[in-house]
């Protein structure tokens, strides 16, 4: 199958962040960045679904500056064919506009599976995969956690609050992974030398208007700071006390 | 003055929580424009239109109802394309979806099919002449981020519980309508619906939730939390990654990032140790009480009440003694 993953760098979670003197985006100083998580799970489940069906193309999309090119790197060393990097200068916040970019991309891309993450971890929007597919007039389904494709069909699951829901849908298709259905692979030395010959292409983004946009980012307010009411089965009394006449939650 | 829509979502036949909530987003929404109708819109199978009433008495002036034989589960297309067509002939300021599964699926459908942006699982929102503000938590949930929308209709999807659900009753006069597409002929099918666990409450709608982390050792042992969860009477069980990873509970069940987002009055962790993904699910919570037997473990940095020690003498005495306090 000729699988395409849209794949988004992101500051490492894990970072202590901090916000630049905007107001409205991260100070850069010391960001480490990766693959988002989910995005790193789609790139291996389109890796394994190519190693089980046989001869195919896995094709990597990033839109980005070019540290995204970075990130193209680590997938082509996971295994990923071939890399194309949609070259903006910012990546806007609204998914609207950068659905636009990504589905003129792939429109005569001839694609039997278009990847996602389920969400960006950064923008945490939720969207650039169903607005790219409906753009593309393409079936979608989102958020799957579990995924097989037969004779030019595919069947999903996706969990829903308390209960899980089995989709169908046929090829060409875009799917959103999210986790559950493949766990990530580490680039092995031989995929890194490889992935330095495989090759990346650099296009304009033909990115669309952006009418989402960052007024303001910040730190969320600690919350007040709590307490140990003691150690052990003797401090049983004192929380049942406070949740009853301090929080009143009882 | 304009008119806003509030997607009304429903799962069996019977509307949920959000439905209720997304009406009151969409009223906060028209009386910020000078005070507009309240338009909801509400597909399912055969029998739904009776629920409309509920949502008159939530503050709904119009309910449009979409009755069908092929709708009593989601169809995204169909949904989809029904919402557009609604929105469009409606003229709305503003629509609201919730941020829950199904409204984080067919909003941005909505948006892509109408040609504007959307703002996504935002838990607070204004909006004026130009434009809409929401508070929406990026970067599992370590940054608040304020997004302003232009355009009109201005999409969002709105966390559940962000909004109270109390507005005043309005006529609820209902508009019957086909689906804009046969559902038949949609590529997507949704072939069957699991429903997970027992009926019990929802993790979305419970007022308390009791969670067990890989603490409690082994799956048997969850029996403790959903003792002192039944203890409370009005509490749902929640897990960590790592314990439905293992398939100790179902991954329905998970909280976090990855799982469900949740704020209950009081939420109670119990042999978690407060990884960033699962507070990233639990931290707007009202109050947290973490019982963990590492005074350092990151959980009682978020929790308000802290007991340390071995989870298996303390959750016992915690159980009777809650019991006895609800009498
Ligand atoms: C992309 C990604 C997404 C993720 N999403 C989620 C998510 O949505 N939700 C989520 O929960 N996790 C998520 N995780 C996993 C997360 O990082 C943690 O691994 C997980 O939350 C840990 O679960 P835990 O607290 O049950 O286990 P542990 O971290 O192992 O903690 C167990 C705790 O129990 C305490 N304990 C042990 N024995 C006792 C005892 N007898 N009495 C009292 N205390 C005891 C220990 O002190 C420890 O603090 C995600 C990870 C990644 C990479
Ligand atoms: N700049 C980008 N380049 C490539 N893919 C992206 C980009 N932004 C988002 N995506 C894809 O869209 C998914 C959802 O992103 P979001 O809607 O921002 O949460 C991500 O998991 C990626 O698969």
């Amino acid at each position: 199958m000729k699988i395409a993953v849209c794949i988004k760098r992101v500051p490492d979670m894990d970072m202590r962040f901090a916000i630049a003197a905007d107001g409205a985006s991260l100070d850069p100083s010391g960001m480490k960045f990766d693959i988002a998580d989910f995005d790193g799970y789609a790139v291996e489940v389109a890796l394994q679904l190519n190693e089980k069906q046989g001869p195919g193309e896995s094709v990597v999309i990033s839109l980005g500056p070019d540290g995204v090119q970075e990130t193209l790197r680590k997938a082509l060393g996971m295994g990923a064919d071939r890399a194309v990097q949609l070259k903006a200068d910012v990546v806007p916040f609204d998914g609207m506009a950068i659905a636009q970019a990504l589905a003129a991309e792939l429109k005569d891309g001839g694609y039997d599976l278009i990847l996602f993450g389920r969400m960006a971890t950064d923008s945490a929007n939720q969207s650039v995969g169903p607005m790219t597919a409906t753009l593309l007039g393409l079936p979608c389904v989102t958020a799957v956690s579990k995924l097989e494709i037969a004779n030019g069909a595919g069947t999903a699951e996706r969990q829903l609050e308390g209960a899980s829901e089995t989709v169908t849908f046929p090829l060409p298709a875009v799917v959103t992974i999210d986790e559950g259905v493949a766990r990530p692979r580490l680039p092995s030395l031989k995929g890194i030398m490889a992935a330095k010959k495989k090759p990346l292409e650099v296009k304009p983004a033909q990115l669309g208007a952006a009418r989402l946009t960052v007024a303001r980012m910040e730190l969320p307010a600690d919350r007040p700071p709590g307490r140990i009411v003691g150690e052990g089965p003797d401090a049983v009394p004192e929380l049942v006390r406070l949740l009853h006449d301090e929080a009143k939650v009882l | 003055m304009a008119n806003t829509f509030a997607f009304a979502e429903s799962r069996g036949g019977s509307l949920r929580k959000v439905a209720f909530e997304m009406v009151a987003a969409a009223r906060q929404a028209a009386d910020a424009t000078g005070g507009g109708e309240v338009h909801a819109l509400l597909i399912g199978g055969p029998g739904v239109a009776a629920k409309a009433a509920e949502l008159g008495q939530a503050g709904a002036d119009v309910v449009h109802v979409v009755e069908h034989a092929g709708l009593e589960r989601y169809n995204p297309e169909v949904f989809a394309a029904t919402a557009a067509e609604r929105i469009k002939a409606g003229g709305y300021r503003a629509a609201f979806f919730a941020a829950s599964a199904e409204g984080k699926d067919l909003a941005p459908r909505v948006a892509a099919l109408l040609g504007v942006s959307l703002a996504s699982d935002l838990t607070g929102f204004s909006i004026d002449g130009n434009a809409l503000t929401g508070r929406h938590p990026t970067h599992t949930g370590k940054i608040i981020t304020t997004v302003t929308l232009t355009g009109t209709p201005a999409i969002a999807t709105i966390r559940p519980g962000a909004v109270r659900a109390d507005g005043a009753a309005k006529a609820g006069t209902v508009h019957a309508h086909a689906p804009a597409l046969d559902p038949a002929a949609a590529k997507v099918q949704v072939t069957a619906v699991g429903a997970k666990g027992d009926a019990k409450l929802d993790l979305g709608d419970a007022p308390v939730i009791v969670s067990g982390g890989r603490g409690l050792r082994e799956a048997a042992n969850f029996t403790l939390v959903e003792e002192l969860a039944a203890a409370f009477g009005n509490a749902a069980v929640g897990a960590t990654r790592a314990v439905t990873d293992d398939g100790w509970r179902d991954p329905s069940t998970q909280i976090g990032q990855t799982g469900r987002i949740v704020s209950p009055e009081l939420y109670v962790a119990v042999g978690i140790s407060g990884a960033i993904q699962h507070i990233a699910g639990m931290r707007t919570s009202k109050v947290i009480v973490a019982i963990n037997r590492d005074k350092d473990a990151p959980i009682f940095k978020v929790a308000d009440y802290g007991i340390v020690g071995d989870l298996f003498e303390i959750v016992p005495k915690l159980t009777e003694a809650v019991r006895k306090a609800r009498g």
